[in-house]
């Protein structure tokens, strides 16, 4: 009996964020898979009509999609290479025995809790401006002329950003992984002359593996959507050359009030997000046991 | 790892992280300097000393008025948080305290919706808001916010409530504990510290996002990230008052953050790094 009223107790317990969650994912989603097969425009909504696909054979046929494919996939891999990479290196420096470990720490961590807007208006004025930037100064400096960063590389520009956002993120998780290595062992090998690239290579990177793999995982759903950090910088241009996804949806719905091209563009988004998601569902999943 | 280093050795690291550290933090630290600049020094070349005016603050406020974006930003992060932990709480509980075999399933389902990419369901959204009226509203944000975040407030909810041990309730029971004693006696003080490190970092995720606030407001009810991302044009901010507006929108999660490492890495990645 008080089982059963458990049970039930519980079951009411869960529900209202079980029925949300449910409301959350399949109402919008719903709504953006049908307004993708409409003609339907804000400015001229009275002309609204069935499309079937039109709109997905428009979008796979415009050449700023494929170019905003490309550089969603730039701007992933290339944040993913510069933080994972930068990110392991830090994390074994810190976890060496240092004087002021804790204020490293936090020194390090801190871009991470920097919004997106301002960590983009800080790189923008501040250190990256071709005229009151503090690359500029140093470029003048060796009497170099200061370079154009966001006009010349506009994609380079946004990757150093978010990878300066993103490498405290992947500094963190491997740091926690690497403080839970063995250290007799890594002692023992020591003792027996394995020197520091094989220690590293055979006892350190295996290590990590997972905290790695969970880092590129999490990282990639949130370098999907980056959004801010574009539009306070290149707009997505010049051109299209700093467009990704997400800021080319962006565009369509908002500035071009065009609802059915970007709901369009919104599934091909969730089927991109949904490969990546399957596979950190599992690397998550096998933990949970 | 205790073992013996040597001094210099400890001397050469310590000088190697501490550049590295420096070099990380520098455009932060740059920007709170500059921010006590005047606008002339921001723009005449690099300089680390300031002349430690306040005219940046005074006047982003009283040009800006900065509260505004300010308490909009507390209502949203605190409100959306707030909502969220009432759902989440009972429903992480009960998925940790009393298990059925579809728990594990819930759990993963509601991971899921969080890989759903925002800008997928922008076009409904914002139909949504300009047919309803919600639209530049803070209810609006704060009901978004709240389901966006509350799949990772289960998680979290769920990996604290689960390490408190079940003999203590057993313990309790053969005690004669009500039920409601239980829960007001002995499992709400342990579960306290897993609810204030939720709370925590869902205000740090609620306060910084910037899609759906830039999205969803205009002018009556846009956060600090949506107010900073309106000076992006070259007529807006100067240097220094960019700088010192900047400043008082990090200064107060900076802090928070520095008091929640070890939380970041277990909220963000679902429990899977501890």
């Amino acid at each position: 009996m008080a089982t059963r009223q458990t049970q039930s107790l519980a079951r009411l317990m869960r529900a209202p964020a079980i029925i949300l969650l449910l409301i959350w994912m399949i109402v919008p989603l719903g709504m953006t898979l049908y307004y993708s097969f409409l003609n339907y425009n804000l400015l001229n909504p009275a002309s609204t009509s069935w499309a079937g696909f039109f709109n997905y054979k428009y979008f796979y046929t415009d050449p700023a999609f494929w170019e905003s494919i490309w550089n969603t996939l730039v701007l992933v891999l290339g944040v993913l290479l510069i933080t994972v990479i930068g990110g392991i290196l830090i994390a074994m420096l810190i976890d060496k025995p240092i004087f002021g470990q804790g204020i490293v720490r936090i020194l390090v961590i801190s871009p991470f809790f920097v919004m997106p807007p301002v960590a983009a208006l800080i790189w923008k004025n501040m250190i990256m401006h071709p005229s009151y930037g503090v690359f500029a100064d140093i470029a003048k400096f060796f009497g170099m002329s200061p370079v154009d960063w966001f006009a010349q590389y506009p994609l380079f520009s946004i990757i150093v950003i978010v990878a300066w956002q993103w490498l405290p993120f992947a500094t963190l998780i491997l740091l926690t992984s690497l403080q839970s290595l063995d250290g007799e062992q890594m002692e023992a090998a020591e003792m027996d002359g394995a020197p520091a690239l094989s220690r590293f290579f055979y006892l350190t990177l295996p290590h990590m593996s997972r905290a790695i793999t969970v880092v590129i995982l999490i990282q990639t759903i949130f370098l999907l959507g980056v959004y801010a950090e574009i539009l306070v910088t290149t707009n997505g241009g010049p051109g299209n050359a700093s467009t990704n996804l997400t800021y080319l949806i962006y565009r369509a719905a908002r500035l071009n009030f065009d609802i059915g091209g970007a709901a369009a563009g919104g599934i091909i988004a969730v089927v991109l997000a949904n490969i990546v998601a399957i596979f950190l569902m599992r690397a998550v999943g096998k933990n949970l046991d | 790892m205790a073992r013996a280093v040597s001094t210099q050795t400890k001397i050469g690291w310590t000088i190697a992280a501490w550049i590295v550290a420096l070099l990380i933090f520098f455009p932060i630290l740059y920007t709170v300097i500059t921010s006590f600049k005047t606008e002339n020094e921001a723009i005449s070349g690099f300089n680390m000393i300031p002349s430690f005016t306040l005219d940046s603050y005074r006047e982003v406020q009283s040009q800006y008025n900065y509260f505004r974006p300010f308490m909009n930003s507390v209502v949203i992060a605190v409100g959306s948080t707030v909502l969220a932990l009432l759902v989440a709480v009972p429903a992480a509980w009960a998925m940790a305290f009393s298990p059925t075999k579809h728990t594990k399933d819930i759990l993963m389902w509601m991971l899921s919706t969080k890989m759903m990419p925002a800008v997928a369901v922008l076009v409904p959204i914002y139909l949504i808001f300009l047919r309803t009226g919600l639209m530049d509203t803070r209810i609006g944000l704060v009901i978004v916010l709240m389901l966006m975040n509350l799949p990772i407030v289960v998680w979290m909810l769920y990996t604290y409530f689960r390490e408190i041990p079940g003999e203590i309730l057993e313990a309790a029971r053969m005690d004669g504990a009500t039920l409601q004693q239980e829960i007001v006696h002995v499992l709400t003080p342990m579960a306290v510290p897993g609810i204030a490190s939720t709370l925590l970092l869902n205000v740090i995720l609620a306060w910084n996002e910037s899609f759906w606030t830039i999205q969803l407001t205009t002018t009556n009810a846009a956060p600090l990230s949506a107010f900073i991302a309106s000076f992006s044009s070259p007529q807006g901010l100067f240097w220094a008052k960019l700088s010192a507006a900047s400043v008082m929108a990090i200064a107060p999660i900076l802090i928070m953050g520095w008091f929640s490492q070890k939380q970041l890495v277990r909220g963000l990645t679902f429990g899977a790094v501890k």
